[in-house]
């Protein structure tokens, strides 16, 4: 293949990188910009998805479209009850202290991590795709699967919005980001918001991890490196900025496939963690975010 | 905390060293190696305090300093043939030089996100391990040869590889920094640091420089966490890169806050406890991290203070 081909397959495959990563920054941004908890347990929300994904496929047989169907509906319900479950029972009594909140979380993601390794294995399995119809481009064959997960993200990401900026709920959601205090004073339950929105951050993570699993495997550990990149992007796009989150996914996405493609995927990893630490050290607001209040 | 004669804290301190070290004579052979390490990463554990117990700051990358030292000492041996005493320093120069570089810039933050940078950094410097891994093993780490494992002073030598000398060496590490942070804590420099974390725009308001306050004393803990690191990697013989990722950065809080935050004694008794509890139920299960992870919820649920914490606040007010 030459040069041009070549990028553009870098290209798409940092899409299909984007449009998951978009996705659940959308949860961590979302958790962090209306209640101020950093949820280091948010990679393995992305984890449980996947494994449950699995679990689902494996349980319903039949046609590959069937299974996965059912796993975007049902995963991202499973991880949003115990999501909302973790939120009542830790969260909520910690009165969402920043620091005791972090430390909650870390205990939460030892304790999933454990047991998804004790009940699904050490093992990564693959989830068949829906469908496997393959774009033939004049230079190399792509997978539809791919192209369709990146609409879906897309399609999930405009629905969001919408969400957020036309619906009394997005305006609530957008009251208690704004001044909880205040909302609460004109009869907005905040304590309920927030639960809602926890539950809604890890459902956007499993979401994404379903739309993975059948490119990548479902592994125990694979909610790692999705936490970190998440954290990447919601930075660089500005703590609780959903447009920046978005350019920040496709930003980093796209680099990151790039690099990897042309590079080795560790340099990319440190050159990325590394500005991103400076962005946090020298713009705290991000790049596209305005000055905190 | 009450002011109470200096003499009655000095002596207790004084009784646990005195008690770690007939110890030695006592316990049997596998729990005299165990606590030999229980008092290395205890170092670590008090490294870790002395920032967030006393200055409030919650690094999620101590990682780092803990494996600058144990790179700087280990790879001194290796690569550059240095002998032990020379290592150790040079492991300990290492961490204090990273402290500074990473609190110059770690510090102009505040809240979550001096916590992220800190994690971010420390990230990187694991990535770094694994990406220059010619040099430093990478994943697999190195082992540290026995031959060059010796502390000559003339004609005697002292083996490390020997369990009595390296439980002595260890013991001797923990009672210089127990000493030291206590010292430290009842110093007019310990007041500030109490200050800043009790209120930093107060402590300002009163003519402090918070600023480089602050950078002592992230200087002061990364020094202690890399002479525990560089201490690990000649007592131990292994430099491997698990000691930089995440996990190691995590536990030093759990065992900090376990034990009690801003106790001079607490990261000692909460590394003791953690190391115990996971002894103890590893006989059962392999899922240890289960524990860590039910434990640090807990602890930050029902017992913010930790062990020694508590004991302070109900029964005893002078305890340091």
């Amino acid at each position: 293949m030459h040069f041009g081909p070549h990028l553009l397959l870098a290209a798409l495959e940092g899409l299909v990188t984007s449009a998951v990563l978009a996705l659940t920054a959308l949860g961590l941004s979302l958790v962090f910009g209306v209640m101020r908890v950093v949820n280091v347990a948010h990679g393995e929300f992305f984890m449980l998805g996947a494994v449950l994904a699995w679990a689902i496929t494996t349980a319903i047989g039949g046609h590959p479209a069937l299974g996965f169907l059912a796993a975007l509906v049902i995963a991202p319900l499973i991880v949003g009850a115990i999501a909302l479950v973790a939120e009542r029972l830790v969260l909520r009594r910690l009165n969402y202290n920043p620091e005791a909140t972090i430390v909650a979380t870390i205990g939460m993601l030892y304790i999933i991590q454990q047991l998804a390794l004790t009940f699904y294995g050490p093992e990564a399995r693959p989830v068949e795709p829906p469908f496997s119809y393959r774009i033939l481009l004049p230079w190399f064959g792509y997978s539809g699967y791919k192209l369709s997960v990146i609409a879906t993200s897309a399609l999930l990401l405009i629905a969001t919005w919408l969400v957020l900026t036309r619906t009394k709920i997005g305006l609530i959601m957008r009251a208690t980001q704004y001044d909880s205090e205040t909302a609460q004073a004109f009869g907005i339950p905040v304590g309920r918001v927030y639960g809602g929105v926890f539950a809604l951050g890890a459902m956007a993570a499993a979401i994404a991890a379903v739309l993975i699993v059948p490119i990548s495997q479902a592994h125990y550990l694979m909610g790692q490196d999705p936490l970190l990149l998440s954290f990447i992007v919601v930075i660089i796009g500005g703590l609780g900025s959903l447009r920046g989150t978005v350019v920040a996914a496709v930003l980093i996405g796209l680099s990151d496939g790039i690099i990897s493609m042309f590079f080795s995927p560790t340099l990319a990893k440190i050159i990325a963690t590394l500005l991103v630490a400076m962005v946090l050290v020298f713009r705290p607001q991000g790049l596209f975010g305005t000055a905190s209040r | 905390m009450s002011e109470a004669s200096p003499a009655k804290a000095y002596s207790l301190h004084l009784g646990v060293i005195a008690l770690l070290f007939v110890l030695s004579f006592l316990l049997p052979e596998y729990y005299h190696g165990l606590l030999a390490r229980i008092m290395v990463l205890a170092v670590f554990a008090m490294g870790y305090n002395m920032l967030f117990g006393y200055v409030g700051l919650l690094s999620l990358g101590h990682a780092m300093f803990f494996a600058a030292g144990l790179y700087g000492a280990g790879l001194a041996v290796i690569q550059l043939g240095w002998g032990v005493p020379l290592a150790f320093l040079g492991g300990i120069g290492c961490g204090a030089v990273l402290a500074l570089l990473i609190g110059l810039l770690a510090l102009r933050t505040t809240g979550v996100a001096f916590m992220i940078v800190t994690m971010m950094f420390a990230q990187v410097f694991y990535l770094l391990i694994l990406y220059f891994a010619t040099w430093t093993g990478g994943d697999q780490g190195m082992v540290v040869p026995q031959p060059a494992r010796v502390l000559s002073f003339g004609a005697t030598s002292l083996e490390l590889t020997n369990p009595t000398v390296r439980y002595m060496t260890a013991l001797a590490l923990f009672s210089i920094v127990l000493l030291a942070t206590l010292a430290i804590v009842r110093s007019r420099y310990g007041r500030v640091l109490v200050a800043i974390r009790e209120n930093e725009e107060r402590t300002k308001m009163l003519g402090y420089d918070t600023f480089s306050n602050k950078l002592a004393a992230v200087v002061i803990s990364g020094t202690i966490c890399a002479a525990s690191g560089a201490a690990y990697a000649l007592l131990f013989g292994y430099v491997g890169s698990n000691f930089a990722s995440v996990q190691y950065s995590i536990l030093p809080l759990l065992w900090v806050l376990l034990g009690g935050a801003a106790t001079t004694l607490g990261p000692l008794i909460g590394t003791l406890f953690m190391y115990y509890v996971i002894d103890i139920t590893s006989g059962y299960t392999s899922a240890y991290l289960l524990i860590v992870g039910i434990a640090l919820i807990l602890l930050v649920l029902f017992f913010p203070k930790g062990i020694l914490g508590s004991i302070r606040q109900r029964w005893l007010g002078w305890l340091p």
